[in-house]
């Protein structure tokens, strides 16, 4: 599920979701609230893809819901890929 | 040279932050959430006097004040408690108590501030003047939904066990705390203005759980039981707060969860009278504080909509785009005017509750919760 990398504006964007729109329920640090922390050390064991079907399909039974209406496979792809890197700060 | 000198005393005068003498009636904070910095604004001159920084990660942030209005306790993400003088516009005391926190609440009497923490869960309890830790209540869960009750008690949900707590404080080194099953996944609480209901609202099952304080020993009974009928849920994208107690006369309103809907409870016999619909999932339900209008404001990806419920006619009377990802609502404390910060756009934008007007706007960095210092005559904020 690599897919090509979303186009710059679109990076953009996502980044901005993550950090305050995910970052309601896992911080905009990341470090986890409500959410689990999702920095790389939280990160490092579990598998990629289930990882990015967990962005997009949500966790049934959690409060984690679906973002399949808002971002792309690919684009949930993208952003647990820069979340295991450690994500990206929003430019401003 | 006169001119000179002039121009000096009007320096030396502008440098002295606490003259001339003034309350803090009409002050309040607003928190520039992704600088760890607050704004104190004048609800009269709709200005902002000041800002102070080093609060930390204000990502998730909320304030309750000194019974004399002075002092802001902000409770940020990283554990952070700042005791912020208004007046002075600067930090008086700080302290870092938990690893992952969500807010806190004042006792009745204002001596105590109580945080409530994710990370390692409980609550903690401090001298509100010192800041000195007095005790702790571990939970072994997250807690949620924290408020004050009268007689130095506090309430709260814990999300991770579905159980509310009251802890009595009366003798804040030794707190004694009693426990009652509420319901699955409580996500916030709140208390009625009488300080006698606590509610928790669950988000693993539809219903709200709701404790009689007067009567805790009849235990949490469960109210709106199956308002989703079964049917599947909307994706929540942002859990709601049910800080922002919605009453008006006899009826209370409450933010449904996988439901663009605003549900109407009867306070008399917590029965539902009514469902409005909106325009997304609701996360703040706010009444006016004469009752007359619910504001109410949405998760993403409608959080560019505001509407307001006129609670006569019980229907939504007013739809509007105050800007970009609206966080947070807050009344001047007669609600003649209402400040909603929009994230996105770096502003607070204020409206006439009357007229609905904009009336205007101030500039602010990423702001989200704005909190006046009228709360801290109010029971459950």
């Amino acid at each position: 599920m690599e897919g090509q990398a979303p186009s710059v504006q679109r990076q953009r964007e996502l980044t901005h979701l993550v950090r305050q729109d995910c970052g309601s329920c896992h911080g905009m640090q990341l470090t986890g609230g409500l959410g689990l922390p999702l920095t790389p050390e939280a990160l490092k064991d579990r598998p990629f893809d289930g990882l990015v079907a967990t962005v997009y399909y949500g966790r049934p039974g959690t409060a984690m819901p679906p973002w399949q209406s808002i971002i792309t496979e690919q684009e949930a792809a993208w952003i647990v890929r820069q979340l295991m890197q450690g994500f990206p700060e929003e430019k401003r | 040279m006169k001119l000179i000198f002039a121009a000096f005393a009007a320096l030396a005068l502008v440098g002295c932050a606490q003259s001339p003498l003034r309350g803090t009636g009409d002050l309040g904070v607003v928190i520039e959430r992704a600088d760890g910095r607050i704004a104190i604004v004048d609800t009269s001159a709709r200005a902002v006097l000041g800002r102070v920084e080093g609060l930390g990660d204000l990502s998730h942030a909320s304030a309750v004040f000194s019974r004399d209005g002075r002092y802001a306790y902000v409770f940020g993400r990283d554990g952070g408690l700042t005791k912020v003088d208004i007046l002075g516009q600067r930090i008086e005391k700080r302290v870092m108590q938990a690893g992952n926190s969500i807010g806190g609440a004042i006792s009745q009497d204002g001596r105590l501030v109580v945080a409530q923490n994710y990370t390692p869960g409980g609550i903690k309890v401090f001298d509100a003047e010192t800041l000195e830790l007095l005790s702790e209540v571990p939970t072994q869960s997250k807690v949620v939904g924290l408020a004050d009750l009268a007689g130095q008690k506090f309430a709260y949900a814990l999300f991770d066990k579905g159980e509310i707590w009251v802890s009595d404080l009366s003798d804040p080194r030794h707190p004694q705390t009693q426990k009652f099953p509420a319901g699955q996944q409580p996500y916030d609480g709140l208390v009625t203005p009488d300080g006698r209901y606590y509610m928790a609202g669950l988000f693993g099952e539809d219903g709200i759980a709701l404790l009689d304080t007067w009567q805790p020993e009849q235990g949490a009974r469960k109210i709106l039981e199956n308002y989703g009928k079964g049917q599947e849920k909307l994706p929540v994208f942002k859990m709601p707060h049910l800080r922002g107690w919605a009453v008006a006369g006899n009826q209370a309103y409450l933010p449904a969860i996988g439901r663009h809907e605003v549900l109407v409870v009867d306070k008399g016999n917590w029965q539902e009278t009514g469902r409005i619909q909106v325009k997304g999932q609701p996360v703040f339900v706010m009444a006016r504080p004469d009752g007359r209008q619910v504001w109410v404001n949405f998760a993403f990806p409608d959080n560019g909509w505001v509407q307001v419920i006129d609670t006569l006619k019980g229907e939504v009377v007013q739809t509007l785009q105050p800007g970009k990802a609206i966080l947070h609502m807050e009344f001047t404390p007669r609600g003649e005017h209402v400040w909603l910060s929009a994230r996105d756009d770096h502003a607070v934008s204020i409206y006439d509750t009357r007229t609905f007007a904009r009336i205007g706007t101030l500039p602010a960095q990423s702001p989200s919760g704005i909190f006046f210092t009228s709360r801290a005559a109010r029971t459950g904020f």
